[in-house]
């Protein structure tokens, strides 16, 4: 590997100074599981390494009143762990659940995944249709992004230099509130989403009626999707195969993916269809009370 | 840039301090500079499971974790498996049921099996397989591995 400085700061203002001295040759380093790969590749000129995982603010997991707040470094390990997030909120025990095998999952985390901002990032979309709020800081001071406006094109954010990620927060469900990802591959583990779709909903009480919900695509453009219009066409409608199928037209409409050694235009635009149909349903069954994912996990491919 | 720092760490239980540069991995430093070579490189970039190690408790690819991030932390490695010269009963049934061939897939099965039979004593054959998923053996097909995994679990139930 290229040699660089590693620096770990124990508070966001150490971070800030740390990368704003070492520039565009600084990054944050959470769980590495992208960023270390990319080093021994040698893709980044790197002077700087800047481990974020010291700082109290990035490691925290907590809820409250308003929601959760997540740490943009805490590891898919440690969130899978928490019984009370679980319950809370499925989608993105799902992806927690799918990014890389158990050891990649000990350090992995989601601030990272985001921060890495693949197209095929399989935890943007639960955050999306989560409604996630991203807290950056940075050398001019705080500010927060909606998770939809987050990333610009593959590998690019609204991440300024000096910049970086220091929280998720995730509102509290409402009641009759679930959602759920799920990703289309080849094989059972361990591989990159050829599309990826995630879905909300909040029902009414008799939880026969959608009031309203989000859905999220990924892998089909140069960015991870928020399908407006699939979300708005659901509002106000009685669940039936019916009203789901709209939504998965409009899906499969708005995906505007590219061919290369993992699918097919033709291919990921069925499976935008086929994946939002079935995460609606996912995220149906658990507003209307299935156990989260220890339950339905198992349509999910973690858990028999 | 890169001179070499000091890293403070309890590896297999024991305080150590090691000289490392910040470049090199978790991996690099335990079979370059502390000669524990227990370890295995068999991709250097988290496919393959070969390197793992328990980071604080937690299952993690050795060569995805910088030397320095482990100061003040605790790493168990293949070679603080055995304990007082016994052989683990992973060890032992790995050996018994042949989970092996070439062998150098197995430290790095044998420290993921632990981490899960710590975390849930008595898997599902199901849980097993989901669990190995980010190890790769090229030799055994897996099935060994698994029951070897099974059959420890078997005698904690
Ligand atoms: C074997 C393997 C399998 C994988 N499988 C999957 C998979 O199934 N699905 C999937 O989506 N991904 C997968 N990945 C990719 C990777 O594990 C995930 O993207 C992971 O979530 C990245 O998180 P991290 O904490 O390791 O990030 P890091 O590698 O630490 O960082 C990723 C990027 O974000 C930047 N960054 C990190 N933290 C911050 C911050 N706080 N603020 C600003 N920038 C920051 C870094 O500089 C870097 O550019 C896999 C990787 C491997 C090696
Ligand atoms: S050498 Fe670390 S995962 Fe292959
Ligand atoms: S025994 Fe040879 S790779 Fe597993």
């Amino acid at each position: 590997m290229q040699a660089f400085d590693y620096i770990a700061p124990k508070s966001v203002d150490e971070a800030i100074s740390a990368l704003a001295a070492g520039g565009e040759k600084a990054r944050p380093l959470s769980g590495g599981t992208d960023l270390i790969a990319q080093l021994q590749e040698g893709r980044r000129g790197l002077e700087t390494v800047v481990d974020v995982k010291r700082i109290p603010e990035l490691m925290e997991i907590s809820i409250s009143a308003d929601g959760l707040k997540l740490g943009a470094a805490v590891s898919c390990h440690t969130i899978n762990a928490n019984q009370a997030v679980r319950d809370a909120y499925p989608a993105l025990i799902d992806s927690t659940h799918l990014i890389g095998g158990t050891q990649i999952q000990g350090r992995a985390s989601i601030g990272g995944n985001l921060c890495n901002s693949s197209p095929a990032a399989d935890a943007i979309p639960n955050l999306v249709v989560h409604n996630v709020s991203c807290h950056i800081a940075g050398p001019n001071g705080r500010r927060t992004v909606a998770v939809e406006d987050f990333c610009t094109g593959p590998g690019q954010n609204v991440l300024e230099n000096g910049e970086f990620l220091v929280s998720l927060t995730f509102p509290k469900p409402p009641p009759n509130f679930g959602a759920a990802y799920l990703r289309f591959i080849p094989r059972n583990e361990m591989d990159i989403a050829v599309v990826g779709a995630g879905a909300s909903v909040i029902l009414s009480d008799d939880k026969e009626t959608i009031q309203s919900a989000r859905v999220s695509l990924g892998a089909v453009a140069p960015t991870p999707l928020l399908v407006q219009e699939a979300g708005d066409v659901l509002a106000g409608q009685p669940i039936s195969e019916e009203t789901l199928n709209k939504a998965a037209d409009l899906a499969k409409a708005a995906a505007r993916p590219i061919n290369d050694m993992r699918g097919t235009i033709a291919q990921r635009k069925h499976l935008s269809g086929v994946l939002t149909q079935r995460a609606l349903r996912i995220a149906i069954d658990r507003a209307r009370g299935a156990k989260t994912v220890d339950e339905l996990g198992r349509l999910n491919g973690h858990g028999e | 840039m890169a001179n070499k720092t000091a890293v403070e760490t309890t590896l297999n239980g024991e305080e150590t301090t090691f000289l490392c540069e910040p470049r090199q991995t978790l991996l690099e430093a335990l079979r370059d500079e502390l000669g524990l070579i227990g370890s295995k490189e068999g991709c250097g970039n988290g496919n393959c499971g070969a390197c793992n190690v328990l980071l604080d408790g937690v299952l993690v690819n050795s060569c995805l974790v910088l030397a320095p991030e482990i100061e003040g932390r605790s790493v168990v490695t293949i070679e603080g498996i055995a304990e007082d010269g016994e052989l683990h009963p992973l060890q032992q049934k790995f050996l018994e049921h042949a989970s092996l061939q070439c062998g150098i897939c197995t430290p790095g099965f044998i420290v993921s099996s632990k981490a899960l039979l710590d975390e849930n004593p008595n898997p599902t054959e199901h849980d097993v397989r989901l669990w190995l998923a980010g190890n790769l053996c090229r030799c055994t097909g897996y099935d060994k591995i698994v029951r070897a995994v099974l059959d420890v679990a078997q005698n904690n139930a």
